[in-house]
């Protein structure tokens, strides 16, 4: 391994640090950018020419669904995902095969090879994280973490009703450092619970059954505990009414439940100095927003309800969103959302696995293909780049596909290409279902992104908004040498040859980890193994064991003995616990 | 162009063979044919070694018919993708003859193993003998079969033929045993034998004719009375045929036809 590398000459896209295309020197020592080398370590460097090319950090996939038990469902019940899609074992890589669900092994490599680096599960379900951590342990070269499943838990949602929301913080931060989470999903809340009795709720305001806590106290009380604890992300939520036309509403109410709370980070991470205050400034981190902004009443009058939430989400400053982009194509829609997926069942009649996940959750997971020759499909093709570009501030966006429910990761090229390129979109709606024209605003949107912008949605914001700029999604001294470097010069860059931006960021000249040169034009050259995050809060020693006292009451339903439950060690390949609340100072109200 | 292969002796383990199909081979010399890779398990090897191989004259994969002269039970996927040309195999032949063809013809002259014609588009594809499991159906957790060409079968087949079939014929002149048509969506079925139970299952369109009686009925399919000698298509039957309407296990208003004859619905 050499232990310096300079990428030259590159222009560099670096918006944390507010770099837009700046032709600029990248050094590298140890695995970590530096602000310049000296001597032997100069003269004897790796040399990276990116003279004309474009150098933009590591991507950074902050919603994806690749590891876990619904994962790994959608896999066995997809034989047809796989036999086409097959990569052949190499002298440094493993074989691999799938296309919308691939094994871990290609997995990593195909993400790799597109220029990523980070990539964080969306969805872990408490009981199965030893599965997804083995999946992760699996997963070659990638940076990873998973967020943890708590909306529907019976002790989250005994303790919200109750009004115990210290309880609740100690519950959070034991379960976090028990299973190795990094952060809190919210799926469906206060729904997926009643799902075990094949109802749903439908507003927010709508107590469940048994418990009879509502998704606004469940929304607000994790949300709560989030800043409690101090955690480096904010809540990450999966709104309620998924996929039912005129959700959009819903959605606005869920993101005002926010307001007035404030976001707050206490981690003991060193972070590097970047230009902009690369903390996250978010208190609601909202999933694929487009499967949650539908207009309309039925299907029959569904339209895109985008430019009603966008008008709320420009007004205020404590929302992130991810897009959800359906690039069109094969997927296979997997989510704790249990009664979602029944729904699309219904509408769809494809083959369907549901799961119960016990105490905690539910799951589902179904194969569906999003056509252009289909009025909603094509609506909600558009309603995708709308999000992305009807928010004006970038840095309230993440480019998803949501992968493998709207789309594939590796499919992120061409979302890119429609953001980038009106001429892009222009085509697409020549092919696609004229509803994507009539019934969202896309058509009369001008907004091309640029370079920048690109690096900020698929880089740098994920990394902001996940709370781990402080080595991700920058080059500041400090943080991580991962770099991608793209065959596009920004000073000829045609926004009109969208086939030229679609392969140069599905192929980049290079992706650079930890200073390592990983994958060259598509090629994987060298493998190493990535780290594991995750959080480790502090809570008061005396409110933890009056909460351990109520999970051991309520253990005998779970089907597992307490000492199976946690996450051993062995299970996570480099770990890298990060310690928050410390000292504790929280979880305590005053 | 003709290309003659004989069948070099015994194969161990199953040769995995796709680059049998007359457009790899058109316009490509006898040494070219002979180094074409073939996988068989883990390791891969030129086609020679399980092969002597004759050329005759060159030309356009139209014109082009490969001729396997003797058994090759054990090679798999022969034809498998091909869109023109002509293959006859004088024996019988493994698993995957003629998947996902869009056009020319292969005759088999002995039996074929399962997933002959799976997912074909187009063409035509013979099997003078028998033929296995899952011939013209969708592959493994696929719901859509073959969609266009004829598959002809001279004596029977197994289960699972015609499974998610969406367009094209099959024709078994034998029996067939469980589940011809399931997830049937379009296209002809026509069995002159007998079959055992499943017939139909989950159909929700295109239309099935068993000649020789079903064992045992799919529960949802519902009487719609009896025609003498219907006419179907091209087909003339002879004698009174009980038409049946379904499957409403898996919709309220199913277009899936099932023409039922001789031994009658037990």
């Amino acid at each position: 391994m050499a232990a310096t590398t300079i990428i030259r000459n590159g222009y560099v896209f670096d918006p944390l640090n507010e770099i837009d295309g700046e032709i600029k020197d990248i050094f590298i020592k140890d695995g970590k950018v530096v602000a310049d080398l000296y001597g032997a370590e100069k003269r004897d460097a790796r040399v990276i020419d990116a003279s004309g090319k474009t150098v933009m950090p590591g991507g950074v996939d902050s919603h994806a669904h690749v590891a876990g038990t619904k994962v790994n469902a959608g896999r066995l019940m997809r034989p047809e995902d796989h036999y086409k899609f097959v990569r052949q074992k190499t002298a440094l890589t493993h074989s691999g095969s799938g296309y919308t669900i691939p094994s871990v092994y290609k997995q990593g490599y195909d993400y790799a090879a597109m220029g990523y680096t980070t990539v964080f599960e969306a969805a872990m379900p408490p009981l199965e994280a030893r599965h997804t951590h083995e999946e992760m342990r699996a997963t070659p070269i990638l940076d990873m973490g998973a967020y943890m499943v708590l909306g529907n838990n019976w002790f989250i949602m005994r303790y919200l009703r109750d009004g115990e929301i210290e309880k609740a913080a100690a519950y959070v931060a034991w379960m976090l450092r028990t299973h190795k989470g990094y952060g809190i999903k919210c799926v469906n809340p206060a729904g997926v619970e009643n799902w075990g009795w094949a109802q749903n709720v439908h507003s927010l305001d709508e107590p469940n059954i048994h418990f009879e806590v509502t998704p606004r106290e469940v929304i607000r009380g994790l949300a709560e505990v989030n800043e409690l604890l101090g955690l480096p992300i904010s809540l990450h939520l999966h709104a309620n009414n998924l996929g039912h036309p005129g959700n959009w509403e819903i959605t606005r109410d869920s993101l005002q439940i926010m307001e007035g709370l404030e976001p707050r980070t206490k981690t003991d991470l060193h972070w590097p100095e970047t230009k902009m205050d690369a903390s996250r400034r978010q208190t609601i981190y909202l999933a694929h927003a487009q499967f949650n902004s539908f207009g309309g009443t039925s299907w029959r009058d569904f339209c895109s309800g985008v430019e009603d939430l966008v008008h709320y989400i420009n007004q205020v400053d404590h929302v992130v969103i991810d897009n959800g982009a359906v690039p069109f194509g094969p997927g296979t829609a997997m989510t704790g959302d249990g009664p979602a997926i029944h729904d699309l069942y219904m509408l769809s009649g494809q083959k369907w696995s549901n799961s119960d996940i016990e105490m905690e959750c539910g799951s589902g997971v179904i194969p569906y293909t999003y056509m252009k020759s289909s009025p909603i499909n094509s609506v909600q093709w558009a309603m995708g780049l709308e999000l992305m570009l009807l928010i004006k501030d970038p840095w309230k966006t993440i480019m998803t596909t949501d992968h493998p429910n709207g789309g594939v990761f590796t499919q992120y090229p061409e979302v890119i290409a429609w953001l980038m390129s009106r001429k892009a979109r222009e085509d697409t709606f020549k092919e696609c279902h004229k509803w994507a024209q009539d019934r969202s605003s896309l058509p009369a949107v001008d907004r091309e992104m640029s370079l920048y912008e690109i690096a900020i949605v698929t880089r740098a914001n994920q990394a902001r908004t996940i709370g781990i700029a402080n080595r991700k999604g920058h080059l500041s001294a400090g943080a991580d040498g991962d770099v991608t470097v793209l065959d596009l010069n920004p000073t000829t860059l045609d926004s009109n040859d969208y086939a030229a931006i679609k392969r140069a960021f599905s192929r980049p000249e290079y992706t650079v980890k930890d200073g390592e040169v990983i994958a060259c034009k598509g090629e994987i050259v060298s493998v190493l193994d990535g780290n594991r995050f995750y959080c480790s809060p502090h809570v008061d020693e005396d409110l933890e064991t009056e909460m351990l006292a109520d999970v051991n009451e309520w253990f005998k339903y779970y089907t597992v003995g307490f000492a199976n439950y946690p996450v051993p060690g062995k299970c996570l390949k480099n770990p890298v616990p990060i310690s928050v609340n410390r000292p504790i100072d929280a979880a305590r109200r005053s | 162009m003709e290309v003659i292969l004989r069948p070099k002796g015994e194969i161990g383990i199953m040769v995995e063979a796709e680059v049998i199909n007359p457009e790899t081979f058109a316009c490509r010399s006898k040494e070219e044919i002979e180094g074409l890779v073939v996988w068989q398990g883990p390791t891969n090897h030129p086609l020679s070694e399980f092969f002597e191989v004759a050329v005759r004259e060159d030309g356009s994969p139209e014109e082009t018919s490969i001729l396997i002269d003797g058994d090759v039970s054990r090679v798999k996927h022969i034809g498998h993708s091909m869109n023109a040309g002509r293959i006859e195999i004088r024996g019988s032949v493994g698993m995957h003859v003629g998947s996902e063809m869009s056009g020319g013809s292969i005759l088999v002259k002995g039996n074929a193993g399962s997933w002959a014609g799976m997912e074909m588009k187009g063409g035509l594809l013979q099997i003078e003998g028998d033929a296995g499991d899952h011939v013209g159906s969708a592959y493994r957790g696929s719901w859509r079969g073959m969609s266009g060409g004829r598959i002809l079968i001279g004596g029977t087949a197994r289960s699972q033929l015609g499974g998610g079939l969406a367009g094209g014929e099959i024709v078994v002149g034998g029996d067939v045993e469980n589940f011809c048509g399931i997830r049937q969506a379009g296209g002809f079925i026509i069995v002159h034998g007998t079959a055992v139970r499943g017939v139909g299952a989950e159909m929700n369109g295109g239309m099935i004719v068993i000649c020789g009686g079903i064992r045992q009925l799919s529960p949802g399919f519902m009487d719609a009375g009896q025609e003498d000698g219907p006419v179907l298509g091209e087909n003339h039957l002879v004698g009174i045929f009980n038409k049946l309407l379904g499957d409403y296990a898996i919709s309220k208003n199913p277009k899936g036809v099932l023409y039922v004859s001789g031994g009658g619905v037990a």
